[in-house]
Parts: C-alpha cells; sequence; structure tokens
C-alpha cells in the first residue's frame, strides 16, 4: 500500500478484529448504543457531532430500508489519516460498520471512497471479501438470525464538497454534489429518501475499540467535553510528519513539541477551514471546545509568508465551492482578490476590516459548512499577522527582504 | 463519428446501463467507467445515458461538468495531477509543475497533441507529509523533485497501450 506514516505505536495495532462485534452481538443493539454514549465519542471528521445520539435517532426511525455510509471522501487539505486507516485498518472500519448496521438495523453499508484515493479500492474489495468469507458480512451474521448487511464502495469523482454529508448522499445518489438544506437530516431522510448515518472513517474504528476495552477505558483519555484519543495528521515545517495519536486536549505547543516543529511561527489546526494559532496562543488545546480539527495539523515554520498561506487556501476553496450559494461562490474570490491587494501592498485597514466583515457574513449565511468555514484562515491571518500583511512593498514582498 | 462507431458506443453503453441498472444512482458508476475506457464522456454518450436512465441530457450534463475527474472534451491516456494544496506548495510543488511542463511542451489544463498526456492540477491528495505528490491516473508518486519527472513521463510511454496502472505501488 502506503509507505508507513503511523509514528508510533497507535491504539489501532492491538485491536484484533472480531471482537468488538461479537461483543456487540452478544448484548441487545440498546445496550451497545449506551456503551458509545457513555464514552462520549463524537464525530471524527472534525464536526464532532456525538456519535451515539446520531445513531439513537436513526435506530428510532421506523423504516425497513436504513443505510450505514462511511464518509472516506478525505479531501481537508493536511488531512491523511483516513488513508492510513483505511490501508492499515479497514477490518476496523468495516466491522464498525457492522456494528453501526446492528444498532440502527440497516441492511446496508456503503463507503464513498473518494477518486484521489483509488489505488486504495482493489484493497479495501478483497478485505471486504474475506469478511464475506468468514460470516462477518452477508447473511445470518455471526450466526445471529435476521442480521443480514453487506458494504459496497462507491467512488467519488473529484470533489472537495462531497465530504459535507448531504452532497455526499446527493453524489451516492447520482446528482451534482450540491449540499442540501438541513433539515431534514439524513437520520430520516437520507440516501434514496431513508435513514442514513454518515459517519467518518475513524469513527467507525473508535467504536470497535470501545466495544472491545470499554467506555470507561476511552473515557479516561481527553478531556470532559473531548474524550478518547484521536489520529492527527501533521505535516508542514517538523521534523517527524506522519500520522500520529494523541489524547484530546492535547496542547498545541505539546503537539509541537512531540512532531519536531518547535519555533513553528504559526500551526493550521483543521486544514483550509480550521484556525490558524499563532505561537502566542500555543497553550490553546484540540479539542471540540477549543480548536476543533478533524485531525488536519499543518505546520509553519518562522519563514513562512502567512499570506500565501491564505492565498493558497482560498485558491483551494475558489475551486471546490459548488457555486450553489451566494454567499460563498462570491465570497471566496472577493477574499482571494483581498490578499492579492495585500500582496501588492494596496489594501486600507478599513477595506481589510470591511473584508473580515464579508467573513463573517460568509460564516452566518452560507448554506454548508464549506462556507461557513471558507473565510477562517483568511479571518485569523488578517487578526494575527497584521504586522506581517499590511503596508507591502514591491510585489508580494516585505520590505527588505523576499519575505 | 462514422454510424458503426455510434452504433457500438450505444451497444457499450446498454452494457453498462444493464450491469449497473438502470436508475439515477447509478449514473457516477457508468460515468467513471465511460471516462475510464474513452478518456472523455461525449456529448453523444450523455445524450445516450440520458436516454437509457429516463433522464433529461441536461441533468448528466450537470453531473459531468461538476466534478473534476469527469471529462466532457477528451483527455489523454495519462492524466497527470500534481497537488497544489499547501503542504505540497512548502515542499516545492512549483519546481515539479515547471519542469512538467517543459518536458512535456504543454501547460496545465493542456492535453499534449499525440494524446498521451494531461496536465491537470488537483487539491489535495492526501499524500501532505511527502510532498510533493502526483497521481497519474490512479497511481502515486511521492516526494517527486524536477529530475524525477522525466523518469516518471518515460515510465508512461514504456507502458502505451495500458492507461490504468493496476494496484498502488508508492515510489
Amino acid at each position: 500500500m502506503t509507505s508507513p506514516t503511523t509514528m508510533g505505536k497507535l491504539t489501532f495495532d492491538a485491536v484484533s478484529p472480531g471482537v468488538g462485534l461479537k461483543a456487540a452481538l452478544a448484548q441487545p443493539a440498546a445496550a451497545v448504543l449506551d456503551r458509545i454514549a457513555a464514552s462520549g465519542l463524537r464525530g471524527r471528521g472534525g464536526a464532532g457531532f456525538p456519535t451515539s445520539v446520531k445513531w439513537s435517532m436513526a435506530a428510532e426511525a421506523d423504516e425497513a430500508d436504513k443505510y450505514v455510509v462511511c464518509n472516506a471522501d478525505e479531501g481537508e487539505p493536511g488531512t491523511f489519516k483516513d488513508r492510513v486507516i483505511l490501508s492499515e485498518f479497514a477490518d476496523l472500519v468495516f466491522e464498525g460498520m457492522t456494528i453501526a448496521a446492528r444498532v440502527i438495523a440497516a441492511r446496508k453499508g456503503i463507503v464513498y471512497l473518494r477518486a484521489e484515493y483509488s489505488y486504495l479500492r482493489r484493497h479495501l474489495e478483497s478485505a471486504l471479501a474475506s469478511r464475506r468469507e468468514e460470516g462477518l458480512l452477508g447473511k445470518r451474521i455471526g450466526g445471529k438470525e435476521g442480521f443480514d448487511f453487506d458494504i459496497e464502495i462507491h467512488m467519488g469523482s473529484g470533489s472537495y464538497v462531497c465530504g459535507e454529508e448531504t452532497a455526499l448522499i446527493e453524489s451516492l445518489e447520482g446528482h451534482r454534489g450540491e449540499p442540501r438544506n438541513r433539515p431534514p437530516f439524513p437520520i430520516d431522510t437520507g440516501y434514496l429518501g431513508h435513514p442514513t448515518i454518515v459517519n467518518n472513517v475513524e469513527t467507525f474504528a473508535w467504536v470497535v475499540c470501545i466495544l472491545e476495552k470499554g467506555a470507561e477505558w476511552f473515557k479516561s483519555h481527553g478531556t470532559v467535553k473531548s474524550t478518547g484519543h484521536k489520529l492527527f495528521s501533521v505535516s508542514g515545517d517538523c521534523s517527524r510528519p506522519g500520522v500520529y495519536e494523541f489524547p484530546m486536549g492535547i496542547t498545541v505547543a505539546e503537539l509541537l513539541e512531540e512532531v519536531g516543529g518547535q519555533g513553528a511561527k504559526a500551526v493550521q489546526v483543521g486544514g483550509a477551514s480550521g484556525q490558524c494559532v499563532p505561537a502566542s496562543q500555543s497553550d490553546r488545546t484540540i479539542a471540540y471546545e477549543d480548536v476543533p480539527t478533524g485531525g488536519s495539523i499543518i505546520i509553519f515554520g518562522p519563514k513562512r509568508d502567512m499570506l500565501e498561506v491564505a492565498r493558497n487556501f482560498l485558491e483551494f476553496f475558489v475551486d471546490e465551492s459548488c457555486g450553489q450559494c451566494t454567499p460563498c461562490r462570491e465570497g471566496v474570490p472577493k477574499l482571494l482578490e483581498g490578499v492579492q491587494m495585500l500582496q501588492q501592498g494596496a489594501c486600507s485597514m478599513a477595506y481589510l476590516k470591511e473584508l473580515c466583515s464579508l467573513g463573517e457574513t460568509m460564516r452566518l449565511a452560507s448554506k454548508c459548512g464549506l462556507g461557513q468555514s471558507a473565510p477562517n484562515a483568511f479571518v485569523s491571518i488578517a487578526r494575527d499577522f497584521q504586522d506581517e500583511i499590511l503596508g507591502r512593498t514591491g510585489f508580494g514582498r516585505r520590505n527588505g527582504s523576499d519575505g | 463519428m462514422l454510424l458503426t462507431e455510434r452504433e457500438r458506443l450505444r451497444e457499450e453503453l446498454i452494457a453498462l446501463a444493464d450491469q449497473f441498472g438502470r436508475q439515477r444512482s447509478s449514473l457516477m458508476p457508468i460515468l467513471q467507467e465511460v471516462e475510464r475506457r474513452h478518456f472523455r464522456i461525449s456529448e453523444y454518450c450523455m445524450q445516450v445515458i440520458a436516454d437509457l436512465l429516463d433522464l433529461h441530457p441536461v441533468e448528466v450534463h450537470s453531473v459531468v461538468s461538476f466534478y473534476s475527474f469527469l471529462d466532457e472534451s477528451p483527455r489523454g491516456q495519462f492524466v497527470i495531477r500534481l497537488c497544489r494544496t499547501i503542504t505540497c506548495e512548502m515542499a516545492g510543488k512549483d519546481h515539479v509543475a515547471r519542469q512538467l511542463e517543459n518536458d512535456l511542451g504543454i501547460t496545465f489544463g493542456q492535453t499534449t497533441p499525440d494524446g498521451k498526456f494531461t496536465l491537470q492540477w488537483a487539491n489535495c491528495l492526501g499524500m501532505c507529509d511527502q510532498g510533493p505528490a502526483l497521481l497519474v491516473n490512479d497511481q502515486i508518486f511521492t516526494r517527486v523533485t524536477p529530475e524525477r519527472v522525466h523518469g516518471i513521463l518515460q515510465e508512461c510511454r514504456q507502458t502505451f497501450g495500458v492507461h490504468a496502472v493496476a494496484g498502488a505501488k508508492e515510489r
């Protein structure tokens, strides 16, 4: 597969597939749900919605056709932990999906795999085939009468916004990946109008760990509101980039120490849609209640030009905005234009404030998470790096240096 | 297009519709397969697929134009997608891009006259710890340097006829 990029031991290394599913089959579905609720597990894709709440709402829906969807459309800049999980721990993901199917009484699972990871498909198909042979997928799973569930892989076609759950469902149904209005939520009106849960790759893997090791074990790590461990994809200016497992609530400074990124000027937590944390705030914690992340950590060394960072992220959003709603479609190019003005040293303070207020409008008025979070990086750089971005002379250069 | 060619294509699309099922949710898998075989999805294909799935052709076109891995105009046998996202940029993707343009004689968004290569930008390929990264069809190359570009292209040229390199191999 891919070259090993995991740094240090992961919990997933020591979890053997089969045990979690056995535990889930040995107790009623409600008890499994209670256990996940007790662990406090929240969605590992970044939004942090409590997994047990999503699952219990889907479980309550009274319909014959329900779906379990695994969101493997990992497109957030700086995130690659799902690639590693799918390469090395695919069994845990499929097992987590099977447990989810047991909890909500679904018969069909779908992995939405991004086109950029199509080289993983063969490996995933063979993992599915061996699970079918072992009776862990298909009819009467684990010998349990009436528990039928199978998983198929559906390929994406290169679209970041399809990582948004309703856009993902639209794409599965054969439409453009344009997010839907919510409510109704996928848990009652999802794939083909049926109750559907959409969870991140990592979330499913943690469910298996919780069933094997217990909710108490999971809860004993992390913070009160953000329990457990999480995988982080670390890249940028550090000596040891790769995938790490850290407890939630780790501070930015501690993380930098672990990965060899000391002396960084700023850390982008949560990818292009996340926040840029300057060195002066490195005591902030990475958790849902402070700086949340789906796992992306990008480190910027002292020599990096933060305007270039903002430009790169905004070009990304210009490209990936679905164009459906006005604040996002029109706002993102306007912010990018602002960055270009700053690079030319042609942006007044009044206009910069105007742009930040446009960012606020986008945050409030955009239809989906993409538009709501697209201005984040720009706004935090405009706020925390004013000494660096204002009054530039020459094209894209700071006074007397090449930036 | 010759009438016989059209008929052959039509039969091929009917077979695909039967394989994946004639419902809307089969649209993406059908389009992906057409793209893989023919390096494009022509207007004629969109029309036939629309008829088979009982959709308006505009619906099919709206899907094809939305996704970056689906092409209306012909692309090359090998699509080279260079990651332009932040960490690959920090790792020096601009130099790789320049060398790709030099060695192929085209700029980003273009296809070589012999129909072999198309050069495109990609957004985050998920190889941020090993950048700069590029995809050639479904094969990933990491830590690409300008010096390695020539070798990668040569390797593609030598595998003519086989456009999709099966399996995941990393160099």
